[in-house]
């Protein structure tokens, strides 16, 4: 494509973004969805129109995974490859997918026509397997299923005229408690939040602290503090950052929220908005979910229309809100990195401190809250602080959220007071003989059925909302060995510890895999433990270990069982390293073979 | 009550697929040559022309694995030595040698032996004599497990000196940055 002819599809998009150079991945992703790939010639004319340089854009361009720099064809597949995904039998699906459509994996087959690759876990845990087609999800993959994909992909239907019950994606809610059965219109907690910032100095930032709620994305820092140090910091403009780039293997609780309580998550960015001064909040939505967009900004054109955003959001100062999508790296969850996204840069995490409540968005003070997080301030702004704490724990006030999935047979969102056991959530599963939870995904714990009656709390297991089942059957190892592999692909390879640690993480435990491994790659698993958890720059590198570490103290013998029996063995066949010698001198002489060291 | 005089570290030493210029960096610790003949007793090693390795305290092996005679060579010492360190760039990492991997063997060897012109006269050695070259070069620590590296390219005399000493007395070798900094 010339560039000529570039911008009848290039115009629209830069006049729609505003043509400045924060929006450079909202405005490729738009220009990919157009054209299907990011040509030179388009990254050429985005650079020249954004006034960026083109290996600024170029590099954006190859950080986010969604994004192709070369030809992926009319129809881009990219099935989820998440544990749940492969417990559900992802990999068959796609061995038989490629040969329906006679492409091979990670190619562009069929003369420019499809191309099918494996993308981390989509969030569709509780409906998987799943895959995204040109960026738009489909769950419950089944033999008829993938074979009713190749068909309408071999007659080039449309992806908008594909049957719409391919899409349909129910929220599988199975336990309500205070959020999930709020109730509230849209507008009231606005309004009780604009009540309590007038009734007293500090209003709803001292009613959040008061009710003690701590963030919801996992690491759980006090909200109201934050508020309160975003509204305390020098700046003439703020920022609400809502961050629904839910990427942990195993959590799809914010997906669940922004299909059915859009209105609140706004309603709680508003407000936030009011109690620390910001006049605009940005949403980014994780890549995986672009099929929510329409009926986000929907809700959002709704709440404008109602004066619930706008000069006068719901009565109090002026607030609005932008969506920003995300194009498929796990990072861009990390604060910090999301922010780069939101200003149109590779995502790589920021050195804190400074922390975005002083230095965010685009160097202002920033309130950067979970999606959930944000809904349960909206709830404390209209019920108060006394009824928030009397729920949960001391030390963790509310309810939480929980994406459960795997081995039990009621799979989908559960809302419970903090401090429930692992035990009671298993019961309500429908667990019936489950060997392991892995509570917060990967980055979180792993446990055993020794640690059932634990509590999901700050206090003793936290979880930012997965909640994964293994039954009986399952091969820990495997589920650790595919976490490692996970987090070395979405590494930002930024920080040497990380990118090159979580490698060697994968290649140790491909050795092992493969029946090479011995003790010595066991202590190596120790070894890279502390290199990651000290060197890295970020929670990433940090906590890439943690499959490693709990299914090596509670699963063991899933390791040694794997070992071969020497002090050390090399990863590779000795002999077969000397078979093209031994080809090409015609030699078969002992001198010219290898065995084993003993 | 006298210390018993401490026996002195048997040390063994080869070169694998490297230059020497590690071992020449080991001669060049100088005049600290005699203390260290006080403190260890050199088994095999280019210095002693002695064939095979007996048990040794510590064994030092330059470059990398690229044949099979390599590889015997490298387990006799993993055998024998309780220590077994890595020195220099190419028995941590290949190093040169190890520019070969992106090639062929097949390839390459048919276009040393057989199709250039000023070499290939009598084909492809295949002497029962000669060790085949495996098809890529391998560090060290792919063939057996190792326990200490020296970089550099060479490690400098004073880095090994560094080590070995450490070693002797029972500490944990550091190398401060000055001795492992090449820029």
């Amino acid at each position: 494509m010339d560039a000529s002819s570039l911008s009848p599809v290039l115009d629209p998009i830069l006049a729609r973004w505003g043509r400045t150079p924060d929006r450079l991945l909202q405005v490729l992703r738009e220009a990919q969805d157009a054209t299907g790939w990011l040509s030179p010639e388009l990254l050429a004319a985005t650079a020249r129109s954004l006034g960026l340089p083109l290996a600024h854009v170029r590099g954006v361009a190859s950080f986010y995974s969604f994004l192709a720099l070369e030809p992926a064809g009319e129809y881009r597949v990219l099935l989820s490859d998440g544990v749940t995904d492969r417990m559900d039998g992802s990999l068959e699906l796609g061995e038989r997918l490629c040969r329906r459509l006679w492409a091979e994996p990670d190619h562009t087959a069929g003369d420019g026509l499809v191309s099918v690759r494996r993308t981390s876990c989509t969030g569709l845990c509780d409906q998987g397997p799943a895959a995204l087609v040109n960026g738009i999800a489909i769950p419950r993959l089944d033999g008829r299923v993938v074979d009713a994909i190749a068909d309408l992909i071999l007659a080039r239907r449309p992806l908008d005229t594909w049957p719409v019950d391919l899409f349909s994606i129910p929220t599988n809610v199975r336990r309500e408690d205070v959020l999930l059965r709020h109730g509230l219109s849209p507008g009231v907690a606005i309004a009780a939040a604009l009540a309590r910032n007038g009734a007293a100095p500090a209003g709803m930032i001292a009613e959040l602290r008061a009710s003690g709620l701590r963030g919801r994305g996992g690491a759980g820092y006090p909200t109201g503090n934050k508020w309160a140090s975003c509204e305390a910091a020098p700046g003439e403009s703020r920022y609400i950052v809502c961050n629904a780039d839910e990427g942990e293997p195993g959590t799809f609780k914010d997906r669940v929220l922004l299909a059915r309580e859009a209105d609140l998550v706004f309603e709680g960015m508003t407000l936030a908005g009011h109690a620390v001064g910001a006049t605009r909040g940005l949403l980014y939505l994780r890549g995986e979910y672009r099929y929510l967009l329409d009926s986000l900004e929907a809700t959002l054109a709704r709440r404008r229309a109602a004066g619930l955003l706008g000069a006068t959001a719901g009565g109090g100062p002026a607030f609005d809100v932008e969506i920003h999508v995300g194009a498929g790296a796990y990072i861009c969850g990390e604060e910090t990195a999301l922010l780069e996204s939101l200003e149109g840069k590779r995502g790589i995490p920021r050195n804190r401190p400074p922390y975005p409540v002083t230095h965010g968005y685009l160097g202002r003070p920033t309130v950067v809250d979970n999606v959930e997080t944000l809904c349960a301030a909206a709830l404390i702004a209209v019920h108060g602080a006394v009824a928030w704490r009397r729920l949960g724990t001391t030390q963790s006030s509310g309810t939480k959220l929980l994406s459960v999935a795997g081995d039990c047979t009621r799979r989908g969102v559960y809302e419970f007071p903090f401090g429930v056991t692992v035990r009671e959530v298993l019961e309500a599963a429908g667990a019936d003989d489950p060997i392991a939870v892995q509570v917060g995904g990967p980055s979180g714990t792993l446990i055993d059925c020794a640690e059932f009656e634990r509590h999901l709390s700050f206090e003793d297991l936290p979880t930012g909302g997965a909640f994964t089942v293994f039954g009986r059957g399952r091969d820990l190892f495997e589920v650790a060995r595919q976490h490692v592999h996970f987090f070395a692909h979405e590494s930002c390879g930024f920080c040497t510890p990380c990118r090159v640690g979580t490698s060697m993480l994968a290649s140790v435990m491909d050795k092992i895999h493969d029946g090479h491994g011995s003790r010595h790659e066991l202590a190596e698993l120790d070894r890279l433990t502390s290199v990651l958890g000290n060197g890295a720059h970020c929670g990433l590198g940090h906590t890439a270990m943690n499959p490693v570490r709990d299914t090596i103290t509670r699963f063991a013998p899933s390791y040694e069982r794997r070992l071969a029996s020497a002090d050390f063995a090399p990863a590779f066949d000795l002999d077969a390293a000397l078979a093209p010698a031994r080809r090409m001198t015609g030699r078969d002489d002992p001198a010219s073979h290898l065995g084993d060291a003993s | 009550m006298t210390v018993p005089a401490r026996p002195r570290v048997r040390l063994a030493t080869t070169s694998l697929a490297g230059c020497f210029g590690c071992h020449m960096s080991l001669l060049d610790i100088d005049e600290k040559l005699l203390p260290l003949l006080e403190l260890v007793e050199f088994d095999r090693s280019p210095l002693t022309d002695i064939k095979h390795c007996g048990p040794c305290d510590i064994g030092l092996i330059e470059g990398g694995v690229c044949n099979a005679e390599n590889v015997h060579v490298l387990r006799e010492f993993r055998a024998n030595c309780r220590v077994l360190i890595a020195l220099g760039a190419c028995a941590i990492t290949g190093g040169l040698p190890a520019q070969r991997n992106h090639l062929d063997l097949g390839l390459c060897l048919q276009e040393v032996y057989l199709t250039e012109p000023s070499l290939s006269r009598g084909g492809i050695p295949n002497d029962p004599e000669l060790p085949l070259p495996l098809d890529k070069v391998h560090p060290l620590h792919e063939i057996v497990r190792v326990d200490y590296y020296i970089p550099g390219c060479p490690p400098s005399a004073e880095a090994i000196w560094q080590v070995l000493t450490d070693l002797i007395a029972g500490r944990l070798p550091q190398l401060p940055e000055r001795l492992v900094r090449y820029d």
